[in-house]
Protein backbone atom coordinates (compact mmCIF):
# COMPACT_ATOMS: atom_id res chain seq x y z
CA UNK A 1 0.00 0.00 0.00
CA UNK A 2 1.96 3.31 -1.17
CA UNK A 3 1.38 6.57 1.20
CA UNK A 4 -1.71 7.79 -1.23
CA UNK A 5 -3.99 4.78 -0.55
CA UNK A 6 -3.35 5.38 3.44
CA UNK A 7 -3.75 8.48 3.73
CA UNK A 8 -7.40 8.61 1.58
CA UNK A 9 -8.30 5.26 4.53
CA UNK A 10 -7.11 7.83 7.27
CA UNK A 11 -8.92 10.87 5.30
CA UNK A 12 -12.28 8.44 5.55
CA UNK A 13 -12.02 7.52 9.19
CA UNK A 14 -11.14 11.04 10.27
CA UNK A 15 -14.53 12.11 8.58
CA UNK A 16 -17.12 11.28 11.26
CA UNK A 17 -14.83 12.66 13.54
CA UNK A 18 -14.27 16.13 11.84
CA UNK A 19 -17.61 17.86 12.78
CA UNK A 20 -16.53 21.29 11.71
CA UNK A 21 -15.97 20.05 8.45
CA UNK A 22 -11.96 21.57 8.19
CA UNK A 23 -9.93 21.29 5.80
CA UNK A 24 -7.42 18.50 6.41
CA UNK A 25 -3.84 19.33 4.99
CA UNK A 26 -0.83 17.34 6.49
CA UNK A 27 0.14 20.38 8.95
CA UNK A 28 -4.13 20.27 9.99
CA UNK A 29 -3.07 19.59 13.88
CA UNK A 30 -5.48 17.23 16.06
CA UNK A 31 -5.70 19.06 19.43
CA UNK A 32 -5.28 22.73 18.04
CA UNK A 33 -7.60 22.88 14.30
CA UNK A 34 -9.70 19.58 14.97
CA UNK A 35 -10.28 20.21 18.54
CA UNK A 36 -9.95 16.39 19.77
CA UNK A 37 -10.38 15.96 23.23
CA UNK A 38 -9.11 12.98 25.01
CA UNK A 39 -12.45 10.66 24.69
CA UNK A 40 -12.22 11.87 21.01
CA UNK A 41 -8.57 11.10 20.38
CA UNK A 42 -9.37 7.52 21.64
CA UNK A 43 -12.68 6.73 19.65
CA UNK A 44 -10.60 7.47 16.61
CA UNK A 45 -7.20 6.17 17.39
CA UNK A 46 -9.64 2.81 17.83
CA UNK A 47 -10.90 3.55 14.23
CA UNK A 48 -7.45 3.58 12.97
CA UNK A 49 -6.39 0.60 14.93
CA UNK A 50 -9.19 -1.39 13.62
CA UNK A 51 -9.30 -0.44 10.02
CA UNK A 52 -4.75 -0.85 9.61
CA UNK A 53 -5.15 -3.91 12.42
CA UNK A 54 -2.78 -2.13 14.26
CA UNK A 55 -1.49 -0.51 18.00
CA UNK A 56 -1.03 2.74 18.30
CA UNK A 57 -0.07 3.23 21.87
CA UNK A 58 -0.03 6.30 23.87
CA UNK A 59 3.24 6.37 23.62
CA UNK A 60 3.57 6.75 19.91
CA UNK A 61 0.75 9.10 20.00
CA UNK A 62 2.30 11.40 22.05
CA UNK A 63 4.57 12.33 18.86
CA UNK A 64 1.70 12.69 16.53
CA UNK A 65 0.55 15.89 15.92
CA UNK A 66 -0.86 16.42 13.21
CA UNK A 67 -2.59 14.61 10.17
CA UNK A 68 0.58 14.73 8.25
CA UNK A 69 2.26 12.76 11.33
CA UNK A 70 -0.60 10.22 11.79
CA UNK A 71 -0.34 8.98 7.63
CA UNK A 72 3.35 8.77 8.41
CA UNK A 73 3.37 6.70 11.41
CA UNK A 74 0.52 4.25 10.06
CA UNK A 75 2.10 4.01 7.21
CA UNK A 76 5.54 3.11 8.19
CA UNK A 77 3.78 0.92 10.71
CA UNK A 78 1.99 -1.23 7.49
CA UNK A 79 5.75 -1.04 6.02
CA UNK A 80 7.23 -3.30 9.00
CA UNK A 81 4.17 -5.58 8.54
CA UNK A 82 4.53 -6.06 4.92
CA UNK B 1 3.29 35.76 27.35
CA UNK B 2 4.60 39.52 27.42
CA UNK B 3 1.47 40.50 26.17
CA UNK B 4 -0.05 40.16 29.95
CA UNK B 5 2.71 42.36 31.05
CA UNK B 6 2.03 45.47 28.26
CA UNK B 7 -1.57 45.39 29.34
CA UNK B 8 -1.41 45.79 32.99
CA UNK B 9 -3.04 48.80 33.27
CA UNK B 10 -6.11 47.12 31.69
CA UNK B 11 -8.36 46.19 34.82
CA UNK B 12 -7.46 42.21 34.33
CA UNK B 13 -10.08 39.41 35.33
CA UNK B 14 -7.51 37.68 36.87
CA UNK B 15 -3.94 38.76 37.64
CA UNK B 16 -2.45 38.81 34.07
CA UNK B 17 0.72 36.50 34.21
CA UNK B 18 4.37 37.80 34.29
CA UNK B 19 6.56 36.47 31.33
CA UNK B 20 8.65 33.77 32.54
CA UNK B 21 5.82 32.71 35.39
CA UNK B 22 4.99 28.86 35.17
CA UNK B 23 1.92 29.41 37.35
CA UNK B 24 0.56 30.97 33.51
CA UNK B 25 -0.40 27.52 32.40
CA UNK B 26 -3.00 27.30 35.56
CA UNK B 27 -4.82 30.68 34.46
CA UNK B 28 -7.77 29.06 32.62
CA UNK B 29 -8.86 26.70 36.00
CA UNK B 30 -8.05 29.61 38.28
CA UNK B 31 -10.58 32.26 36.26
CA UNK B 32 -13.24 29.40 36.35
CA UNK B 33 -12.74 28.04 39.96
CA UNK B 34 -12.77 32.25 40.74
CA UNK B 35 -16.08 32.54 38.43
CA UNK B 36 -17.63 29.89 40.79
CA UNK B 37 -16.59 31.43 43.81
CA UNK B 38 -17.92 34.89 43.04
CA UNK B 39 -21.66 33.84 42.04
CA UNK B 40 -21.71 33.08 46.10
CA UNK B 41 -20.94 29.72 46.12
CA UNK B 42 -19.03 27.90 48.82
CA UNK B 43 -15.72 26.91 47.30
CA UNK B 44 -16.68 22.59 46.98
CA UNK B 45 -12.83 21.49 47.48
CA UNK B 46 -11.94 23.78 50.21
CA UNK B 47 -14.23 22.19 53.05
CA UNK B 48 -12.98 21.93 56.37
CA UNK B 49 -14.51 19.32 58.72
CA UNK B 50 -14.28 21.29 62.32
CA UNK B 51 -15.44 18.33 64.44
CA UNK B 52 -15.87 14.43 63.16
CA UNK B 53 -18.72 13.06 65.23
CA UNK B 54 -18.81 9.28 64.08
CA UNK B 55 -18.29 7.64 60.54
CA UNK B 56 -21.09 9.54 59.22
CA UNK B 57 -21.47 12.75 61.22
CA UNK B 58 -19.32 15.74 61.41
CA UNK B 59 -19.29 19.36 62.04
CA UNK B 60 -18.56 21.32 58.57
CA UNK B 61 -18.49 25.16 58.16
CA UNK B 62 -20.41 25.39 61.90
CA UNK B 63 -23.34 22.73 60.45
CA UNK B 64 -23.98 19.34 61.58
CA UNK B 65 -23.66 17.05 58.26
CA UNK B 66 -24.65 13.84 57.27
CA UNK B 67 -21.45 12.26 55.36
CA UNK B 68 -22.49 10.74 52.07
CA UNK B 69 -18.77 11.30 50.62
CA UNK B 70 -16.42 9.50 52.66
CA UNK B 71 -15.71 5.86 51.06
CA UNK B 72 -15.46 4.82 54.57
CA UNK B 73 -17.82 2.10 53.70
CA UNK B 74 -17.74 -0.20 57.01
CA UNK B 75 -17.31 2.51 58.88
CA UNK B 76 -14.76 1.47 60.75
CA UNK B 77 -12.84 4.87 61.72
CA UNK B 78 -14.12 4.75 65.17
CA UNK B 79 -14.13 1.16 66.38
CA UNK B 80 -13.08 0.79 69.69
CA UNK B 81 -11.14 -2.27 69.12
CA UNK B 82 -9.21 -0.40 66.05
CA UNK B 83 -8.65 2.58 68.07
CA UNK B 84 -7.34 0.41 71.26
CA UNK B 85 -5.47 -1.27 68.85
CA UNK B 86 -3.80 2.06 67.37
CA UNK B 87 -3.34 3.87 70.73
CA UNK B 88 -1.52 0.78 71.83
CA UNK B 89 0.86 0.97 69.43
CA UNK B 90 1.53 4.45 69.14
CA UNK B 91 2.36 3.65 73.43
CA UNK B 92 4.45 0.42 72.19
CA UNK B 93 6.50 2.00 69.21
CA UNK B 94 5.86 5.75 69.09
CA UNK B 95 5.07 8.08 66.87
CA UNK B 96 6.49 7.30 63.43
CA UNK B 97 9.18 4.90 62.17
CA UNK B 98 11.22 7.45 59.91
CA UNK B 99 12.59 4.84 57.84
CA UNK B 100 12.11 2.98 54.44
CA UNK B 101 10.48 -0.40 54.77
CA UNK B 102 14.17 -1.91 53.86
CA UNK B 103 15.94 -0.30 56.14
CA UNK B 104 14.60 1.02 59.74
CA UNK B 105 11.03 1.33 59.08
CA UNK B 106 9.59 -2.79 59.18
CA UNK B 107 8.12 -3.18 62.54
CA UNK B 108 6.76 -6.04 64.47
CA UNK B 109 3.12 -4.31 63.26
CA UNK B 110 3.76 -4.16 59.54
CA UNK B 111 4.84 -7.89 59.10
CA UNK B 112 1.30 -8.26 61.52
CA UNK B 113 -0.40 -6.07 59.00
CA UNK B 114 1.01 -7.96 55.59
CA UNK B 115 -0.20 -11.40 57.60
CA UNK B 116 -3.90 -9.68 58.33
CA UNK B 117 -3.91 -9.50 54.56
CA UNK B 118 -2.27 -12.81 53.23
CA UNK B 119 -5.47 -14.27 55.81
CA UNK B 120 -7.81 -12.02 54.64
CA UNK B 121 -7.26 -12.57 50.45
CA UNK B 122 -6.06 -16.01 50.62
CA UNK B 123 -3.19 -15.51 49.12
CA UNK B 124 0.71 -16.15 49.77
CA UNK B 125 1.99 -12.66 49.38
CA UNK B 126 0.98 -9.28 50.87
CA UNK B 127 3.16 -6.11 50.52
CA UNK B 128 2.29 -2.57 52.49
CA UNK B 129 2.62 0.52 51.05
CA UNK B 130 2.46 4.38 52.18
CA UNK B 131 -0.30 5.04 50.28
CA UNK B 132 -2.81 3.06 47.69
CA UNK B 133 -1.51 5.31 45.09
CA UNK B 134 1.87 4.30 45.65
CA UNK B 135 0.98 0.87 45.55
CA UNK B 136 -0.35 1.68 42.11
CA UNK B 137 2.28 3.39 40.75
CA UNK B 138 4.72 1.12 42.30
CA UNK B 139 3.68 -1.94 41.04
CA UNK B 140 2.76 -1.00 37.98
CA UNK B 141 5.91 0.71 36.50
CA UNK B 142 8.04 -1.66 38.30
CA UNK B 143 6.79 -5.07 36.62
CA UNK B 144 5.47 -3.49 33.10
CA UNK B 145 9.13 -2.30 31.72
CA UNK B 146 10.99 -1.51 28.48
CA UNK B 147 9.08 -3.25 25.89
CA UNK B 148 6.01 -4.20 27.77
CA UNK B 149 2.77 -3.78 27.18
CA UNK B 150 0.25 -2.04 29.75
CA UNK B 151 -3.81 -2.45 28.30
CA UNK B 152 -5.85 -1.03 30.77
CA UNK B 153 -9.58 0.73 30.93
CA UNK B 154 -9.70 4.28 30.14
CA UNK B 155 -11.52 5.18 33.01
CA UNK B 156 -8.64 4.31 35.27
CA UNK B 157 -7.92 5.90 38.45
CA UNK B 158 -5.27 8.77 38.09
CA UNK B 159 -2.74 6.21 40.26
CA UNK B 160 -3.12 4.18 38.13
CA UNK B 161 -1.93 6.28 34.88
CA UNK B 162 0.74 7.91 37.15
CA UNK B 163 1.90 4.39 37.17
CA UNK B 164 2.15 4.28 33.77
CA UNK B 165 4.13 7.67 33.37
CA UNK B 166 6.38 6.21 35.78
CA UNK B 167 7.37 3.24 34.06
CA UNK B 168 8.46 2.41 30.17
CA UNK B 169 5.62 0.09 29.00
CA UNK B 170 4.13 0.64 26.08
CA UNK B 171 0.27 1.98 27.39
CA UNK B 172 -2.33 1.05 25.37
CA UNK B 173 -6.15 1.81 26.67
CA UNK B 174 -9.41 0.50 25.47
CA UNK B 175 -12.99 1.92 25.91
CA UNK B 176 -14.37 1.31 29.50
CA UNK B 177 -15.34 -1.94 30.52
CA UNK B 178 -15.44 -2.85 26.71
CA UNK B 179 -13.88 -6.68 26.37
CA UNK B 180 -14.31 -6.49 22.74
CA UNK B 181 -12.23 -3.41 22.41
CA UNK B 182 -9.69 -4.89 25.07
CA UNK B 183 -9.65 -8.30 23.37
CA UNK B 184 -8.67 -6.78 19.84
CA UNK B 185 -5.68 -4.57 21.27
CA UNK B 186 -4.09 -8.07 23.08
CA UNK B 187 -4.09 -9.70 19.52
CA UNK B 188 -2.54 -6.53 17.99
CA UNK B 189 0.24 -6.97 20.49
CA UNK B 190 3.69 -8.45 18.81
CA UNK B 191 4.90 -11.73 19.26
CA UNK B 192 6.69 -12.32 22.27
CA UNK B 193 6.00 -9.30 24.02
CA UNK B 194 5.00 -8.89 28.25
CA UNK B 195 1.67 -8.30 28.52
CA UNK B 196 -0.13 -6.24 31.65
CA UNK B 197 -4.16 -6.16 31.94
CA UNK B 198 -5.27 -3.44 34.57
CA UNK B 199 -8.83 -3.13 35.44
CA UNK B 200 -10.48 -2.01 38.72
CA UNK B 201 -13.38 -3.90 40.52
CA UNK B 202 -15.69 -0.99 41.33
CA UNK B 203 -14.70 2.41 39.09
CA UNK B 204 -15.23 5.25 41.88
CA UNK B 205 -16.77 7.53 39.30
CA UNK B 206 -20.20 5.85 38.55
CA UNK B 207 -19.97 3.20 40.68
CA UNK B 208 -19.88 0.61 38.04
CA UNK B 209 -18.49 -2.89 38.76
CA UNK B 210 -16.20 -4.34 35.46
CA UNK B 211 -17.16 -7.93 34.10
CA UNK B 212 -14.44 -9.05 35.17
CA UNK B 213 -15.38 -13.40 35.00
CA UNK B 214 -15.08 -12.52 31.02
CA UNK B 215 -12.52 -9.89 31.21
CA UNK B 216 -9.99 -12.36 32.95
CA UNK B 217 -10.75 -15.06 30.87
CA UNK B 218 -10.09 -13.07 27.72
CA UNK B 219 -6.63 -11.60 29.31
CA UNK B 220 -5.88 -14.90 30.35
CA UNK B 221 -6.29 -16.04 26.60
CA UNK B 222 -4.26 -13.84 25.88
CA UNK B 223 -1.34 -15.12 27.59
CA UNK B 224 -1.52 -11.12 29.87
CA UNK B 225 -1.00 -10.96 33.46
CA UNK B 226 -3.72 -9.42 35.34
CA UNK B 227 -3.75 -7.04 37.95
CA UNK B 228 -6.93 -5.94 39.68
CA UNK B 229 -7.68 -2.75 41.48
CA UNK B 230 -10.16 -3.39 44.50
CA UNK B 231 -9.85 -0.56 46.11
CA UNK B 232 -13.49 0.17 46.38
CA UNK B 233 -15.05 -3.42 46.84
CA UNK B 234 -12.78 -4.37 49.98
CA UNK B 235 -14.81 -5.35 52.97
CA UNK B 236 -18.53 -5.68 51.55
CA UNK B 237 -17.93 -7.39 47.61
CA UNK B 238 -17.86 -10.94 47.33
CA UNK B 239 -18.58 -14.03 49.99
CA UNK B 240 -15.48 -12.95 51.91
CA UNK B 241 -15.02 -9.11 51.14
CA UNK B 242 -12.27 -9.52 48.66
CA UNK B 243 -13.45 -7.98 45.75
CA UNK B 244 -15.54 -7.81 42.94
CA UNK B 245 -12.56 -10.68 41.11
CA UNK B 246 -14.07 -12.98 44.13
CA UNK B 247 -17.67 -12.37 43.49
CA UNK B 248 -16.94 -13.17 39.80
CA UNK B 249 -15.07 -16.25 40.83
CA UNK B 250 -11.59 -15.51 39.16
CA UNK B 251 -9.40 -14.45 42.14
CA UNK B 252 -7.44 -17.32 40.98
CA UNK B 253 -6.62 -15.82 37.46
CA UNK B 254 -6.06 -12.84 38.80
CA UNK B 255 -2.01 -12.01 39.54
CA UNK B 256 -2.36 -8.73 41.40
CA UNK B 257 -4.66 -7.20 43.42
CA UNK B 258 -4.28 -3.39 44.98
CA UNK B 259 -5.95 -1.86 47.67
CA UNK B 260 -6.16 0.53 49.96
CA UNK B 261 -6.73 1.29 53.74
CA UNK B 262 -7.87 4.53 52.81
CA UNK B 263 -12.04 3.13 52.03
CA UNK B 264 -13.28 0.03 54.06
CA UNK B 265 -10.20 -0.34 56.41
CA UNK B 266 -10.34 2.80 57.69
CA UNK B 267 -7.17 4.76 58.09
CA UNK B 268 -4.64 5.22 55.42
CA UNK B 269 -2.10 3.43 53.49
CA UNK B 270 -2.27 0.72 50.34
CA UNK B 271 -0.71 -2.70 49.37
CA UNK B 272 -0.57 -5.62 46.73
CA UNK B 273 -1.53 -9.32 47.41
CA UNK B 274 -0.46 -12.03 44.68
CA UNK B 275 0.61 -15.62 44.45
CA UNK B 276 3.88 -14.64 42.50
CA UNK B 277 6.11 -17.54 43.37
CA UNK B 278 8.87 -14.44 43.24
CA UNK B 279 6.55 -11.90 44.64
CA UNK B 280 8.98 -11.04 47.41
CA UNK B 281 11.93 -9.42 44.58
CA UNK B 282 9.12 -6.30 44.94
CA UNK B 283 10.59 -5.15 48.01
CA UNK B 284 13.90 -4.47 46.40
CA UNK B 285 13.06 -3.23 42.91
CA UNK B 286 9.65 -1.18 43.83
CA UNK B 287 10.75 2.38 44.44
CA UNK B 288 7.37 3.98 45.68
CA UNK B 289 8.55 1.05 48.46
CA UNK B 290 11.76 2.11 49.07
CA UNK B 291 12.74 5.44 48.86
CA UNK B 292 9.67 6.28 51.20
CA UNK B 293 9.28 6.50 55.09
CA UNK B 294 6.48 3.25 56.18
CA UNK B 295 3.73 3.68 57.85
CA UNK B 296 3.33 5.12 61.34
CA UNK B 297 3.10 1.97 64.05
CA UNK B 298 -0.76 3.41 65.14
CA UNK B 299 -1.39 3.05 61.54
CA UNK B 300 -0.72 -0.79 60.36
CA UNK B 301 -1.90 -1.44 64.04
CA UNK B 302 -5.49 0.21 63.36
CA UNK B 303 -5.39 -1.28 59.85
CA UNK B 304 -4.85 -5.16 61.54
CA UNK B 305 -7.24 -4.90 63.82
CA UNK B 306 -10.21 -3.70 61.00
CA UNK B 307 -8.65 -5.91 58.37
CA UNK B 308 -9.37 -8.73 61.04
CA UNK B 309 -12.86 -7.15 62.14
CA UNK B 310 -13.52 -7.08 58.22
CA UNK B 311 -13.14 -10.52 57.81
CA UNK B 312 -16.15 -11.51 60.17
CA UNK B 313 -18.21 -8.13 58.51
CA UNK B 314 -21.08 -10.47 57.18
CA UNK B 315 -23.90 -8.01 59.14
CA UNK B 316 -22.49 -4.54 58.23
CA UNK B 317 -22.15 -5.56 54.67
CA UNK B 318 -25.58 -7.26 54.57
CA UNK B 319 -26.12 -3.56 56.05
CA UNK B 320 -24.27 -1.57 53.35
CA UNK B 321 -26.06 -3.37 50.30
CA UNK B 322 -29.62 -2.34 51.84
CA UNK B 323 -28.33 1.26 52.42
CA UNK B 324 -26.74 1.68 48.59
CA UNK B 325 -30.07 -0.08 47.62
CA UNK B 326 -32.37 2.12 49.60
CA UNK B 327 -30.49 4.87 48.02
CA UNK B 328 -30.26 4.52 44.65
CA UNK B 329 -33.67 3.45 43.82
CA UNK B 330 -35.38 6.49 46.08
CA UNK B 331 -32.93 8.97 44.12
CA UNK B 332 -34.03 7.16 40.78
CA UNK B 333 -37.82 7.54 41.62
CA UNK B 334 -37.46 10.78 42.69
CA UNK B 335 -36.15 11.78 38.90
CA UNK B 336 -32.58 12.17 39.38
CA UNK B 337 -30.51 10.95 36.34
CA UNK B 338 -27.91 8.03 38.01
CA UNK B 339 -24.46 6.62 36.96
CA UNK B 340 -25.76 2.82 37.09
CA UNK B 341 -29.37 1.33 36.34
CA UNK B 342 -29.31 -0.37 39.36
CA UNK B 343 -26.71 0.01 42.47
CA UNK B 344 -23.88 -2.04 41.86
CA UNK B 345 -21.27 -1.21 44.49
CA UNK B 346 -21.92 1.19 47.68
CA UNK B 347 -21.12 4.48 45.47
CA UNK B 348 -24.25 5.84 43.97
CA UNK B 349 -23.59 8.53 41.24
CA UNK B 350 -25.77 11.69 40.45
CA UNK B 351 -25.68 12.77 37.06
CA UNK B 352 -25.90 16.57 37.11
CA UNK B 353 -26.75 18.84 33.90
CA UNK B 354 -23.74 21.30 34.54
CA UNK B 355 -21.35 22.13 36.33
CA UNK B 356 -23.21 25.00 37.23
CA UNK B 357 -26.16 23.26 38.46
CA UNK B 358 -23.77 20.52 40.15
CA UNK B 359 -21.90 23.35 42.12
CA UNK B 360 -25.57 24.78 42.94
CA UNK B 361 -27.20 21.21 43.67
CA UNK B 362 -24.16 20.55 46.10
CA UNK B 363 -24.39 23.95 47.85
CA UNK B 364 -28.28 22.99 48.74
CA UNK B 365 -27.15 19.66 50.28
CA UNK B 366 -24.84 21.08 52.33
CA UNK B 367 -27.33 23.76 53.71
CA UNK B 368 -29.70 21.05 54.22
CA UNK B 369 -26.70 19.01 56.34
CA UNK B 370 -25.29 16.80 54.10
CA UNK B 371 -21.97 16.35 52.79
CA UNK B 372 -21.83 14.59 48.93
CA UNK B 373 -18.43 14.36 46.62
CA UNK B 374 -18.64 17.15 43.79
CA UNK B 375 -16.82 15.36 40.75
CA UNK B 376 -16.03 17.48 37.88
CA UNK B 377 -14.17 17.85 34.44
CA UNK B 378 -11.53 16.05 33.58
CA UNK B 379 -11.56 13.71 36.55
CA UNK B 380 -14.75 12.16 35.27
CA UNK B 381 -15.48 10.39 32.00
CA UNK B 382 -17.89 11.76 29.43
CA UNK B 383 -16.78 15.61 30.76
CA UNK B 384 -19.75 14.89 33.31
CA UNK B 385 -20.42 16.36 36.51
CA UNK B 386 -21.40 14.40 39.12
CA UNK B 387 -22.55 13.98 42.85
CA UNK B 388 -20.63 11.45 44.16
CA UNK B 389 -22.39 9.59 46.73
CA UNK B 390 -20.62 6.74 48.90
CA UNK B 391 -22.77 4.83 51.92
CA UNK B 392 -21.76 3.40 54.93
CA UNK B 393 -22.52 0.45 56.60
CA UNK B 394 -23.28 2.94 60.08
CA UNK B 395 -25.79 4.86 58.04
CA UNK B 396 -29.41 3.86 59.71
CA UNK B 397 -32.50 3.61 57.79
CA UNK B 398 -33.80 6.47 59.30
CA UNK B 399 -30.71 8.52 57.93
CA UNK B 400 -30.86 7.08 54.33
CA UNK B 401 -34.94 8.14 54.47
CA UNK B 402 -33.75 11.71 55.83
CA UNK B 403 -31.12 12.08 52.85
CA UNK B 404 -33.70 11.47 50.15
CA UNK B 405 -35.73 13.86 52.08
CA UNK B 406 -32.86 16.32 51.34
CA UNK B 407 -31.60 15.66 48.47
CA UNK B 408 -35.73 16.13 46.87
CA UNK B 409 -35.81 19.55 48.31
CA UNK B 410 -32.03 20.80 47.06
CA UNK B 411 -33.33 18.78 43.50
CA UNK B 412 -36.66 21.30 43.88
CA UNK B 413 -34.57 24.28 45.02
CA UNK B 414 -32.42 24.30 41.96
CA UNK B 415 -34.46 22.96 39.36
CA UNK B 416 -33.13 19.43 38.34
CA UNK B 417 -35.85 17.73 39.67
Amino acid sequence: MDRAETDRRIREQLEPFNKKGIAVADDTSFARDLEFDSLTVMDFVAAIEDEFDIIISMNQQAEIETYGQLVDAVHAMRKDDA
Amino acid sequence: MSEGVMQADQPPVIEAAPAGDLFAKFDGLIAMREGLLKAGQEDPFSLVMEQVLSPTRAICNGRETILLGTYNYMGMTFDPDVIAAGKQALADFGTGTTGSRVLNGTYQGHRECEDALREFYGMDHAMVFSTGYQANLGIISTIAGKGDYIILDIDSHASIWDGCALGNAEVVPFRHNDIDAMEKRLKRIPEGAGKLVILEGVYSMLGDIAPLKEMVAVAKKHGAMVLVDEAHSMGFIGENGRGVAEDAGVMDDVDFIIGTFSKSVGTVGGFCVSNHPKFEIMRLVCRPYVFTASLPPSVVATASASIRKLMAGAEKRAHLWKNSRRLHGGLKALGFELGTGEAQSAIVAVIMPDLEKGAAMWQALLHEGLYVNLARPPATPANMTLLRCSLCAEHSDEEVETILGMFERAGKTVGII
